[in-house]
């Protein structure tokens, strides 16, 4: 056993066992955050009916998609159709493979990690295409065309502003990076007397642009192009690309938080003082108040529905529970790493919701507008200015 | 290069301003009702299930008079008039309406009714909740319909007794 345990593939394997396992889960659950966030933004309630405020709604969804009849247009490719969903959903789970949740919850540190995740997430755009042309039908075409468009420019973009994170660090390993942020006892966007935020910004419109999100979905555009390249899929394939898309929209975010929010480093790195405050009361807090707000919920459903205000009672009783876990010094210091990274990332997450409940989507025209006219000036102007802003600093 | 400038201080200005409207919506009380899990709201005016309301002395406001039935176009209220007398008083006035019988079935709640009523006895409530799948528990009688005895009105009915 102990032989098993010390083994170098082991946790690596462990590690990813468990991504595979929970990412479905996780991917259906930031679907029904999104739900829930745009239905307070909209004034509404969202998913109500399964579940106590709907929380087992993923679950739903899941069996539903699992179940349905799962279609192939007669005139599509049929070898490429079958292809298509499995590449994005393949390079968007090999990504996770470089994501470092904490310091020693990383499947494998590559030294070229952030590299793997651009060149995953081109690849996964080829899915996409593949899709888009293999369903033989107007509408996927045209979303495959404008995605291939859309993101061959905003590529450039992305990349550029990743240039300038990696510049500040001297690596492209994700490790390091998030070492460097320590050592200089910064994040990335607030370096360089806050000139990098000029790079961040930019990677996070190409990064919304790259996981074809509001305001960026002209490849799905609902309005005009029914579900773009998705139209003519169904059932489990159709769960595959959704799954990509999220898991895509994770691996960004993760990249995005190790780049310029200092991966699983919390607030304040090199402040000594605030241990105690941010490393423990802080995730206490959080989970204590929600599950506070839970239990007040399930009080209010009580009237309606004791089941129902049971379960989420449970529910709220759990999540307090997981706060007090916090409160042991070597498991804290075991997973507050993996905490601080996915607060982050739920924070990149929100936001990019945020984002998609409040902006239009772009015309065609403004699309390449902002892309080639805008973005890639000024990710060019932002890494020369961090650049000598970063030399003149050393 | 000014304007420039400006311009991209207005851009950042607009798109903050576009965020923090979906941030105080955010944060503001729905409007989508969560009726079988919560209460369902009403306006004051919502044209339920009828209400025969009684007056301050517990004697039912209706006198017969039949203007609800002539006034309905689903021809759907049924009365029967009977005389109150000085052992038995049941309304206000010289006649009550010994049977009061409204069928939902047909019953369009276009409150014409209400409209009709002299003395403001049939009144709309807020009750909905009337669906059935036996279409003859649809007609409602009057006893399921009028409004509880109120509080101390107990004692007048008994005196005219």
């Amino acid at each position: 056993m102990e032989t098993v345990i010390q083994h170098p593939l082991f946790a690596p394997l462990v590690i990813t066992a468990v991504i595979i396992a929970v990412f479905p889960l996780l991917a259906g659950y930031i679907v029904l955050v999104e739900r829930k966030v745009l239905a307070d933004i909209q004034v509404r309630l969202g998913p109500m009916r399964v579940g106590p405020h709907g929380i087992l709604q993923p679950i739903a969804d899941a069996v539903k998609l699992l179940q349905k009849e799962d279609i192939i247009p007669t005139e599509a490719d049929r070898a490429l159709f079958w292809l298509a969903p499995v590449i994005p959903a393949v390079t968007a789970l090999t990504a996770f493979a470089v994501l470092p949740f904490s310091g020693h919850v990383v499947v494998t540190d590559v030294n070229v990690g952030l590299l793997l995740i651009a060149a995953m997430s081109a690849v996964g755009i080829l899915g996409i295409i593949i899709g888009g042309w293999s369903s033989n039908s107007h509408y996927p075409l045209l979303g495959a065309l404008r995605s291939s468009a859309q993101l061959v420019s905003y590529e450039v973009a992305l990349s550029l502003g990743l240039i300038a994170g990696v510049m500040s660090a001297g690596s492209l390993s994700m490790l390091k990076i998030v070492e460097a942020q320590r050592e200089r006892g910064v994040w990335f966007v607030f370096d360089n007397y806050g000139l990098m935020i000029i790079p961040f910004m930019v990677f996070l419109i190409a990064a919304i642009a790259e996981t074809n999100r509001l305001p960026f979905d002209l490849p799905e555009a609902e309005s005009e192009l029914v579900a773009g390249f998705m139209t003519e899929y169904s059932g489990f394939r159709w769960a595959l690309f959704f799954l990509a898309e999220y898991a895509s929209i994770f691996v960004i975010a993760g990249a995005g938080v190790t780049l310029f929010w200092g991966g699983w480093l919390r607030p304040f790195p090199s402040w000594g003082w605030l241990d105690i405050p941010l490393n423990y009361v802080f995730p206490v807090a959080l989970f204590g108040v929600s599950g506070l707000l839970t239990l007040r919920l399930a009080q209010r459903l009580k009237k309606y529905s004791s089941a129902r205000a049971a379960f989420l009672a449970l529910v709220g009783v759990g999540v307090a529970l997981v706060g007090l876990v916090f409160l042991i010094p070597p498991v804290n210091a075991a997973i507050i790493g993996v905490f601080w990274f996915l607060t982050k990332v739920g924070a990149f997450i929100y936001f990019m919701i945020w984002i998609r409940g409040t902006f239009p989507r772009f015309r065609y025209d403004q699309l390449m507008n902002i892309g080639w006219k805008v973005l890639i000036p000024v990710a060019m102007g932002g890494l020369l200015l961090n650049a000598i802003v970063g030399m003149a600093l050393a | 290069m000014s304007s420039k400038v400006s311009e991209v201080i207005d851009s950042a200005a607009a798109i903050a301003k576009g965020l923090g409207v979906t941030l105080k919506e955010f944060f503001s009380p729905t409007v989508t009702e969560d009726y079988p899990d919560g209460p369902p709201r009403f306006q004051e005016r919502y044209r339920g299930v009828h209400v025969l309301t009684r007056d301050e002395n517990g004697l039912e406001k209706c006198v017969a008079c039949f203007l609800c039935a002539a006034a309905c176009p689903a021809r759907c209220i049924y009365i029967e008039a009977a005389e109150n007398t000085a052992e038995l008083r049941i309304s206000g006035g010289e006649r009550y309406a010994s049977v009061y019988n409204i069928d939902y079935n047909r019953c369009i709640f276009c409150g014409y009714c209400v409209e009709a009523c002299p003395t403001d006895a049939i009144t709309h409530g807020h009750g909905f909740e009337i669906a059935s799948f036996d279409t003859s528990t649809l007609i409602y009688r009057k006893e399921r319909m009028l409004a509880p005895l109120p509080d101390g009105a107990k004692l007048a009915v008994a005196v005219a007794e």
